[in-house]
């Protein structure tokens, strides 16, 4: 990306064209998801759905949402935020995963 | 409510019942949060004193076991949600918050009428839930399942009131982060920050982040209720353990959303009245965040008996003491303060004082309950009562006590009467202690808690427990009428009457309706004296 | 209220702090799916064959689309293209409809098989399969509902910008509808696999 873009992005947000790029994308990883689904792969068909979510995630938050073109704080905060849902979600295996 | 406003141009000057109820001035909707507060915790204390009165012997005394069990969950629900959560951060952090700031207000003023008043309406909901259905809730205040899924009295209604009051707290707390972020007076930087800004910083990210749990706890609670889910119940697939965990993911954080903000009074005082700047300020503020954070590690420990996997109960019991270390800290940072000071023994350094013996009581026996081996023997009993009391009586209602004896000469331009504050505060000291040193003695002799009913060998510490119940009372009469009578007509006091150097003493007492005529400039740290000097 | 500047960086903070209250509200839901699926994985396996991938796959479709139309929308106001910015979040506003109707149609066929809580048929099934359909409901239910709330409230932002209160100058009203609207896609991003697929 040019200077120019980038900083026509941080003033009005992403263009038309980058968001119809992701609009795609995110298209085609739905269609991933679902084929990837049919094949049986036991314990990892869920970390495949997962992982695949989690890029489609991605792209909604940093381009959607305009992460990318914000500075640290609210960069920081989001990674804080989900790391805290992620701690809640782990710690709790330690008694559910060991009983 | 009193005449301060004969001041031209003080908040207070503008009347009228819709003047208040619509403000959106952050003194006075701090005002309408500490009456509400206050007002609560009367009923709170009342309703405390009439189960110390049953228990002061065996058998029934004056109230049957329904009622009894009533009682401890409105006691539990309105001193936990009405009470110590909104109490120093919704009263004192909106009304020193923006002045320590050097702002006009917070980050957003209506939005805060509004956090306000839903606080109303939660508080509504949870009185409806009282007099409505089919009896008031009889479930302690952490409604567990199965049996908050099962019992026939009103607890849909009153987890309603939970929710709402999540809400409201969330809010508060969305509202502060952005103020402390965005409206800094120049020259304000992050080690300028007093420490109370500090503490409510950190309490905020936990309002913001734990509550949504306790309000998505709540509602599953009403469709196990209301819509049969099942989501709990282990014929179905669920676990009721489960809801243990959602519920303390919650509460546990939720303790230090009561007792941060009151270590952030207590952080701004002890350097006043010792006449020095506060030891450690960087390790002070920093352990703030560090208690905020690690406090969400922990909330397992209250559940070492509840059939929890034996690993949880090794992890969790290692992660509560990690959270004594920065617990540690403030207090030998406050001590060392003291520490060669010029100690002027003024009514809020002795509230101060009371908040760090008892505090510490507290927090000491706090070990005992977070490691494992010993909360088998003390789990469910009177210690975790007294532990508890200890921490939030004795450590966020002094903070609360200390925080208006420091600043209601500010908000209302008059003084009270010191000596009678001091002798309160001591009546208290010592009432604290006969209430609930008792309940340590009992606790470990293996009376449990919320029992309507005792043996007879309990029955001594129970009469002392009650007494000192009694002596609690009588320092808080007299507290609240010295303060009472002296801001009404108590002698006028100036700007600085303590000669304290955070920005708020800057200003007339009481202050202007939008507080600083011109933006302040900050060149200076919130406990750098040099200059500053006390009116007289 | 007495301010005259309006803070867009702090609204825009103010706004992200409150999607994160959003996310863990729904965290705490994350919280006990994730236990019970690694508890009843054979029992979830079996239970999500009862929903129709088709269906959840036309809603992500129609909820991504809706995001994309959400995110022009931003970007058409904050070029100054009023009447575009306006038509986008109508459009947005429509697709939010159509994911509730197919949702409609979704759930009342699970209640016609008998798939509720409480119902006989689950009842005399595995336990895992009740917790599923409990956590389903429960899930897509909070969902739906702030998938209604965002209607609403891109609806009050397309009012203001038809009364000329929400423009180019001053467009974080509709800045943070979207956002709200985006945390919305965002979850469902999560939750479609998690039911639909992965059990």
């Amino acid at each position: 990306m040019t200077h120019d873009t980038t900083r026509e992005n941080a003033r009005h947000g992403p263009s038309y064209g980058t968001l119809t790029a992701i609009w795609c994308g995110l298209l085609v990883l739905t269609v991933v998801t679902v084929g990837v689904a049919g094949v049986d792969l036991g314990f990892w068909n869920v970390v495949v759905a997962m992982a695949v979510a989690t890029a489609k995630a991605a792209l909604v938050v940093l381009v959607f949402m305009h992460l990318k073109y914000e500075n640290w704080v609210f960069k920081g905060f989001v990674l804080m935020t989900f790391a805290i849902l992620a701690i809640f979600i782990g710690f709790t295996f330690f008694d559910t995963a060991y009983r | 409510m009193n005449d301060a406003s004969a001041a031209p141009g003080s908040f207070w000057a503008a009347r009228g019942l819709a003047s208040w109820l619509f403000t959106t001035d952050h003194k006075r909707i701090g005002l309408l949060y500490l009456w509400c507060v206050l007002g609560f915790f009367i009923v709170g204390v009342v309703l405390g004193l009439l189960i110390r009165l049953e228990l002061i012997a065996p058998g029934p005394t004056i109230m049957g076991a329904q009622t009894y069990n009533a009682m401890f969950t409105l006691h539990g629900v309105i001193m936990i949600f009405l009470v110590v959560i909104p109490s120093i951060p919704a009263s004192f952090g909106n009304i020193i918050l923006p002045l320590h700031l050097g702002a006009e207000d917070v980050a957003f003023p209506r939005l805060n009428m509004f956090s306000w008043w839903l606080y109303a309406l939660g508080a509504a909901t949870a009185l409806a839930a009282l007099f409505t259905g089919d009896g008031p809730p009889d479930t302690g205040w952490t409604f567990y399942v199965p049996f908050s899924a099962v019992t026939s009295t009103n607890v849909s209604v009153a987890v309603a009131a939970v929710f709402i009051l999540g809400f409201s707290s969330i809010l508060t707390g969305l509202n502060f982060i952005v103020t402390i972020h965005r409206l800094r007076a120049p020259g304000l930087t992050w080690t300028r920050l007093s420490l109370f800004a500090w503490a409510l910083y950190a309490t905020a990210w936990i309002q913001l982040l734990a509550t949504p749990i306790l309000g998505i706890t709540g509602l599953l609670i009403i469709a196990e209720r209301v819509l049969d889910m099942g989501v709990f119940d282990p014929a179905r697939g669920g676990d009721p353990i489960l809801y243990q965990h959602l519920f303390w993911i919650y509460s546990h954080p939720a303790v230090y959303i009561m007792v941060l903000p009151a270590m952030g009074v207590i952080s701004d005082i002890i350097p006043v009245f010792a006449r020095k700047a506060i030891f450690g300020y960087k390790t002070i503020a920093f352990s703030s965040l560090a208690i905020a954070f690690a406090g969400s590690l922990v909330w397992a420990h209250h559940m070492f008996v509840s059939g929890m996997s034996d690993t949880a109960v090794m992890v969790f019991s290692l992660l509560t003491f990690v959270v004594a270390i920065p617990s540690a800290v403030k207090v030998f940072n406050w001590v060392s303060t003291l520490y060669k000071g010029s100690i002027h023994m003024e009514p809020p350094l002795v509230f101060a004082l009371g908040f760090i013996f008892l505090f510490t009581m507290g927090g000491i026996t706090g070990l005992v309950l977070g490691a494992a081996g010993t909360d088998m023997h003390t789990h469910d009993t009177y210690f975790v009562v007294g532990h508890f009391h200890y921490v939030i009586f004795g450590g966020t209602g002094m903070g609360l006590f200390a925080a208006m004896h420091y600043w209601l000469p500010k908000v209302h331009g008059r003084m009270y009467n010191k000596r009678v504050a001091t002798w309160a505060a001591l009546i208290l000291i010592v009432g604290m202690n006969g209430l609930y040193f008792p309940m340590y003695v009992m606790g470990l002799a293996g009376m449990p808690r919320r029992y309507y009913d005792y043996l007879p060998q309990y029955t001594a510490m129970h009469e002392a427990s009650t007494v000192g119940s009694w002596v609690v009372a009588a320092g808080l009469a007299l507290m609240f009428a010295n303060l009472w009578r002296g801001l009404r007509s108590g002698p006028r006091v100036g700007p600085n009457p303590w000669g304290a150097a955070t920005l708020e003493w800057t200003l007339p007492s009481p202050p202007p309706a939008h507080n600083f005529p011109a933006e302040p400039v900050v060149d200076r740290g919130p406990y750098d004296f040099r200059g500053v000097r006390a009116d007289d | 209220m007495t301010d005259t500047h309006k803070d867009y960086e702090g609204a825009k903070l103010g706004m992200w702090l409150f999607l994160f209250t959003e996310i863990l509200l729904f965290g705490g839901l994350f919280v006990l799916f994730a236990v019970y699926m690694a508890r009843h994985h054979e029992a979830f396996h079996m239970a999500s064959r009862h929903l129709d991938v088709r269906m959840g796959a036309a809603n992500t479709v129609v909820l991504i689309t809706s995001s994309w139309l959400a995110a022009l929308a931003v970007a058409a106001l904050k070029r100054g293209q009023d009447a575009r910015a306006r038509g986008l979040t109508l459009g947005t506003i429509a697709l939010a409809g159509v994911f509730l109707v197919i949702k409609y149609f979704e759930w009342s066929a699970k209640f016609r098989h008998g798939l509720y809580p409480g119902s006989e048929h689950l009842a005399a099934g595995p336990p895992g399969e009740a917790v599923y359909f409990a956590m389903y409901y429960a899930m897509t239910g909070l969902h739906g509902l702030h998938v209604t709330v965002g209607m609403g409230v891109l609806g009050f932002a397309w009012w203001l910008m038809r009364t000329g209160r929400c423009t180019r100058a001053d467009f974080v009203f509709l800045e943070n509808g979207a956002l709200y609207w985006h945390l919305v896609d965002l979850i469902w991003i999560y939750l479609f696999p998690l039911f639909y697929l992965v059990g």
